[in-house]
């Protein structure tokens, strides 16, 4: 036990505890807020404000795309599809990082082959507002492991609904739209908001294919940091990077509160 | 609900299932031919949508400059300037990672399940930190204070890769470790006469061995797949190179390099899945299940 918490907490604590110390230290030394006073103004703020909207919208569209799937996938007669689609999302919820960025710039870069077909349609993907390099190009990226892993994520849910329910409310007259609106909605809703709070940590956090993508010119706060880190920063900024990484350290927390909150309500259907 | 063909059954329009209370309430078969077309739909769509990209990929990889079936790609990649020493560095964290990840984690997670089960709760929390922490976070409060020395070597990856690693690692050995009588097998050998090491490596370690093989397996994906640090800490691992690797030259080795990464994380992910399958079954059948 010993070894393990030394270990945890030189690799885990004294990284963490940096980051919250140094956010509040100035470059001559001493304390100042002057670093968490930056992150709110400015081209920092602007960082914040997209990684927010990355996070937001990467969370609802897998997050209700995913919950359609998994309910695609559940419902199936075919035990081998099923199977299949089991561990064809268990592999994919893996997948991510710069082996992705690539495989899309194959896709849909500007010599992709998915840009050449559409091209061939006469639908030019730059004229409907999307560009892989860009901010849309990160959420299509994203979503690649993002739908994979709400399916993952939601499936016990579904398995939760039991038949019962749906044959009492069926019997008592309800159509199949009242029947979601009354019964399905809100025994999944606690596990739906969990899954899609996962999908905003991970959209929010993500840097290598963010970076790897865009070349860096995006402005994200995990970009931001990684800037910090390779040394592009105006003199008298330095501890500014830590501040970036505080905020998100509180963002997460939150989430993570929120998220267990969450969970606990869910499980309260998944006996 | 059993089998009912192979695939192609879903793809059948008559409604299959017959649930006797259902069959009273009006309109139900029409309906469940309107959900089978929509499940069509979705189905072949996120098909579609998982398949492009690999077969773009694959279409990239297998391709010359001049835009010819060739797999140029591929035998040129061993002698693309600094792929081998990428490679190199890669092996030797990620061998550096399993033996400490090992070393410190199956003990601690023993230790836990046997003496100190009331814990468990403690290190589920504790393990799952490295996911809510981002590496960049970590990584920016690692290179600001750890001491020069350390920064100066790759090694320093391997120590962060072993945190990365934990939620992982420690939920595979903790469900391993779940899924048979620690405390029965370790009295049990205890009483023969065993001491704790022959315990562990003669009793546990076979009994476990899924489980283990299944941590390693992460791991390894996971080494072999982690840009953010390793680029930071400017060491040229294999996907730090591959993303500094001059595209000039020829992209296709790009994208050969990640098509290879790809399907070798798939196959080492197939193996888990497969693995953790097995023995959820095998644990299922001693419950009597």
């Amino acid at each position: 036990m010993a070894p393990f918490v030394v270990y945890t907490f030189l690799g885990l604590g004294i990284p963490a505890l940096a980051v919250i110390y140094e956010a509040f230290r100035g470059d001559s030394g001493g304390w100042t807020l002057s670093n968490v006073n930056e992150i709110m103004h400015g081209v920092f703020l602007v960082g914040f404000e997209n990684s927010l909207k990355l996070g937001l919208l990467s969370a609802l569209i897998p997050g209700v795309l995913g919950v359609f799937l998994a309910y695609a996938i559940q419902t199936s007669k075919s035990n081998t599809l099923r199977r299949l689609c089991a561990t064809a999302s268990g592999v994919l919820a893996n997948f991510g990082g710069i082996n992705l960025t690539f495989i899309f710039i194959a896709t849909l870069g500007s010599t992709g082959v998915l840009t050449y077909w559409l091209q061939d349609l006469g639908i030019k993907l730059t004229s409907i507002g999307f560009n892989l390099y860009s901010f849309s190009g990160v959420l299509v990226v994203y979503m690649y492991f993002q739908l994979p892993l709400m399916v993952l994520v939601i499936t016990p849910a579904l398995g939760g609904l039991r038949a019962n329910w749906r044959e009492a409310a069926e019997n008592m007259g309800a159509s199949s739209w009242r029947y979601w609106l009354h019964v399905g909605v809100p025994v999944l809703l606690p596990s739906i908001l969990g899954g899609m709070l996962l999908l905003f940590g991970s959209a929010f956090a993500a840097y290598a294919t963010a970076e790897t993508l865009t070349l860096g010119l995006i402005a994200l706060s995990p970009i931001q940091i990684g800037n910090f880190l390779n040394g592009n920063v105006i003199a008298g900024q330095t501890h500014v990077g830590y501040a970036i990484a505080f905020g998100m350290l509180i963002i997460l927390a939150i989430t993570m509160i929120v998220y267990s909150l969450v969970r606990k309500r869910a499980s309260k259907w998944l006996q | 609900m059993a089998p009912i063909g192979g695939p192609g059954s879903l793809f059948e329009v008559e409604v299959v299932e017959s649930r006797p209370v259902a069959e009273f309430s009006s309109g139900s078969p029409k309906r469940r031919r309107r959900i089978r077309w929509w499940r069509l739909v979705v189905l072949v769509l996120a098909g579609v949508y998982f398949l492009i990209p690999i077969y773009a990929g694959l279409k990239f990889s297998f391709e010359n400059a001049a835009g010819h079936l060739s797999d140029e790609a591929f035998r040129d990649l061993p002698s693309a300037p600094g792929f081998t020493a990428a490679l190199t560095l890669s092996l030797k964290l990620a061998l550096a990672t399993v033996v400490v990840s090992t070393v410190l984690m199956v003990p601690t997670s023993i230790y836990v399940h046997v003496r100190v089960p009331r814990l468990r709760r403690l290190l589920d929390v504790v393990t799952v930190l490295p996911i809510v922490i981002p590496p960049i976070v970590l990584i920016i409060g690692v290179l600001g204070v750890f001491p020069q020395w350390a920064k100066a070597s790759p090694y320093l990856l391997s120590f962060m890769y072993v945190i990365l690693a934990m939620p992982f690692v420690y939920r595979s050995l903790d469900a391993g470790l779940g899924a048979i009588d620690l405390k029965t097998l370790t009295e049990a050998s205890r009483s023969l006469g065993g001491n704790w090491f022959k315990t562990l490596w003669r009793v546990i370690l076979p009994n476990i061995r899924p489980a283990l093989l299944s941590a390693t397996v992460l791991t390894l994906a996971l080494v072999f797949g982690e840009y953010t640090m390793a680029s930071l800490d400017l060491w040229t691992t294999v996907p730090v190179w591959i993303v500094q690797f001059n595209t000039s030259s020829n992209g296709h080795i790009q994208v050969a390099a990640s098509m290879l990464g790809l399907v070798g994380t798939w196959i080492l992910l197939v193996l888990v899945v497969s693995l953790d399958r097995s023995q959820s079954r095998r644990s299922r059948r001693k419950l009597g299940a």
